[in-house]
């Protein structure tokens, strides 16, 4: 049998732009003037989003997509799904393709719950057909009959998502792709959706490529991996040599991640790294171990007080806690360090991310990023061993009494 | 199962891609029917906004350049031939700015979502041409009660202005609606452009009445001028300028070439545009 999806020498090219990526057109009206009085061409600034991509998959398995951000993940799995073309080399797609960059593309707030499960059944490929075959059961799925044929508008956010998932959960293609999806909802349907599927996977021995930071998800769920860096492939394998391969790898000091290395910004992030007790970059922390991020900050021309702050999210449930700090101002061209030490004692095994933002004296953001940062705390040697699933996010003994 | 192949590669060349187009009809359907529901929901009269609108401008022309200014119509009654040069410019310009808007609109379903760009600018279109249908028949019905007869001309010559207009409407709208992903100006230029259009279409006053022929060959170049002859020509004892139609007949195809192929041109970016 030919392989589900076979991709030689796939890359994808961007143009950097400072300005926003539409155009006004009085730019360019004034750049081509001034480049018809200036011999100078601007240089091309470009960067590779993916290159050189070369990998079969066979029908039926489920791989798992593995990197940092910025390795191209969702590029990828965009040029799969024929939203963005690629620049160099090309894709061959054996089968319909299903693809859940985002669920409840499409539904209208005006429109019922009905009318809306036609409209993003037929957006995400369902045929009208295959829809009203379908109705019943995703409508039940979603658990929210009772409002089927009230106006989306009046849902919560919590009831939308839901009946996107439903829909999404019943589409039927040969080639699923899936973008960490799961990062929104309520745990419990989370792992409704997963098992679901997880059950058609399976039964209809579906192609699935499943792009997360979640390695855990990535283990249970798949059984190869691909593993991406800055675009490149770095090995494509079974699912437990890549993960090892990505824990070692950020394991091995590489994890001190250069943030901007070349900005108009006044005031930006230029690095941000985990440390342990000795200061030593992690990307996995074990019981007993102490945390800190060290955030590097580079000034071009600022020259007021600043605050810098993070949130601290844990994946997937969310934003746990925020800390800030109000600096006075510093030189320009200088760069200072700030440390700061995570409450390892209060937080549970799971994956950990951070954002970071400098705003000014009126609040207003000088740079950001999501996600600047993930780090993990081991289950191993803790008291939440053999204890189940899901841990919470604040690890604190109770008393318990008897009364 | 006939396993569907595809091969994903850097965009080259140049197709219509009529047979994607055709494997995608049913989502053509459901934009449709979606933009057509939500147009009217919320609204008390709902549909009848699609007859009071031509209506009441039909009125207000009447009075100004019947009453007041006494413009010439012609063998044809004032009120049904500005009636008639109404809707077939409403069909074309809110279908040109329906499709100009279109792109910009699902953006975020452009950046989801494969499927043939060419949909939305086209469904865009068929909200404007439903408008159309609901207003035409009107028009139909108010002719006897004004005492204006057509003639069965008008089963070839009804279908050939509405056509004229929607090829008109699709190239501008394909070419705006390309051009507004990537520069945002278009937006604002679109109602003076319209604005512009309309004064030069044979709306409320005949394209005969322009005195230097120069100047009449010149205003045929806006196709709206043909597709209006046209649709009046079951109207009038007089048979429509050839000329006219000629003119405006190859400049709508122009347009509808050109616009459709920029658009094809760049629909590959939009999602990195948009």
């Amino acid at each position: 049998m030919k392989p589900a999806i076979e991709i030689r020498n796939l890359g994808k090219r961007y143009k950097l732009t400072t300005s926003p990526p539409y155009v006004a057109l009085r730019d360019v009206i004034s750049d081509s003037v001034k480049n018809i009085f200036s011999k100078k061409k601007k240089p091309e600034n470009s960067f590779w989003a993916l290159q050189d991509i070369d990998f079969d998959i066979e029908p039926g398995e489920r791989v798992g997509i593995i990197g940092r951000n910025g390795a191209g993940k969702s590029t990828l799995l965009k040029i799969i799904s024929r939203i963005t073309p690629p620049t160099t080399g090309n894709a061959i797609v054996r089968g319909r393709v299903g693809s859940l960059l985002e669920v409840g593309t499409g539904f209208h707030p005006e429109l019922t719950g009905r009318e809306n499960i036609y409209l993003n059944g037929s957006i995400l490929g369902l045929k009208k057909a295959e829809i009203n075959k379908q109705l019943d059961a995703i409508i039940e799925f979603s658990g929210v009959e009772k409002f089927i044929d009230t106006p989306l508008k009046h849902y919560s956010s919590g009831m939308q998502l839901r009946l996107a998932f439903s829909v999404a959960a019943h589409l039927e293609p040969e080639i699923l792709l899936i973008d960490e999806v799961l990062a929104v909802g309520d745990m419990e349907f989370q792992k409704k959706c997963l098992g679901k599927m997880e059950e058609v996977s399976k039964k209809d021995g579906r192609t699935i490529l499943f792009v997360s930071h979640n390695l855990k998800a990535i283990n249970d769920f798949c059984q190869k991996a691909l593993l991406l860096d800055k675009g490149k492939m770095v090995l494509y394998d079974k699912v437990k040599t890549i993960t090892n391969a990505y824990i070692t790898s950020l394991d091995t000091g590489k994890i001190e991640r250069k943030l901007r290395l070349k900005t108009s910004k006044s005031i930006y992030f230029s690095s941000i790294k985990a440390v342990d007790g000795s200061r030593k970059s992690k990307f996995v922390f074990s019981n007993g171990e102490k945390i800190a991020i060290i955030i590097s900050v580079e000034n071009n021309d600022w020259q007021n007080d600043f605050t810098i702050g993070f949130g601290l999210n844990c994946f997937p449930k969310g934003r746990i806690l925020i800390s800030h700090k109000v600096c006075k101002s510093i030189n320009m061209k200088l760069a200072k360090e700030f440390i700061v030490w995570l409450p390892i004692d209060e937080l549970t095994p799971n994956s950990y991310s951070i954002d970071i933002s400098i705003l000014d004296d009126k609040k207003e953001i000088l740079d950001s990023m999501m996600d600047a940062l993930s780090f993990e705390i081991a289950l191993a040697n803790t008291k939440f061993e053999g204890l189940g699933y899901d841990y919470g996010i604040i690890s604190k003994e109770l008393t318990w009494q008897d009364i | 199962m006939e396993k569907l192949i595809t091969n994903i590669k850097p965009p080259s060349g140049l197709s219509i891609g009529l047979k994607e187009l055709w494997q995608y009809r049913e989502l053509f359907y459901f934009f449709t029917w979606r933009d057509i529901k939500v147009k009217y929901k919320q609204t008390y009269l709902g549909i009848l906004w699609a007859l009071l609108q031509p209506l009441g401008m039909m009125l207000i022309f009447t009075f100004l350049f019947s009453k007041t200014w006494k413009i010439d119509s012609g063998p044809i009654a004032y009120p049904i031939f500005v009636l008639s040069g109404l809707i077939c410019w409403n069909l074309f310009s809110s279908s040109v700015s329906h499709a100009g808007e279109s792109m910009i609109q699902n953006a975020h379903i452009i950046k989801k979502i494969y499927f043939p760009r060419l949909i939305i600018p086209c469904s865009a279109m068929l909200v404007a041409l439903f408008d159309f249908l609901i207003a035409f028949i009107i028009f139909m019905v108010l002719c006897p009660v004004l005492k204006q007869p057509y003639d069965w001309t008008a089963i070839i010559y009804f279908p050939a202005g509405i056509l004229l207009s929607l090829l008109a409407a699709a190239g501008l709208g394909f070419f705006l609606a390309a051009l507004n992903v990537k520069f945002r100006d278009f937006r604002y230029a679109l109602p003076f452009l319209l604005q512009v259009l309309f004064f030069a279409s044979q709306v409320i006053y005949p394209l005969q009445s322009v005195q230097q022929s120069f100047y009449k060959y010149l205003l045929a170049l806006n196709p709206m001028n043909a597709a209006i002859e046209l649709f009046r020509a079951p109207l009038s004892p007089v048979s429509p300028d050839m000329r006219i139609v000629a003119i405006g007949v190859t400049s709508a195809l122009l347009l509808f070439v050109i616009g459709l192929f920029y658009f094809r041109k760049t629909e590959a970016y939009f999602a990195d545009l948009a």
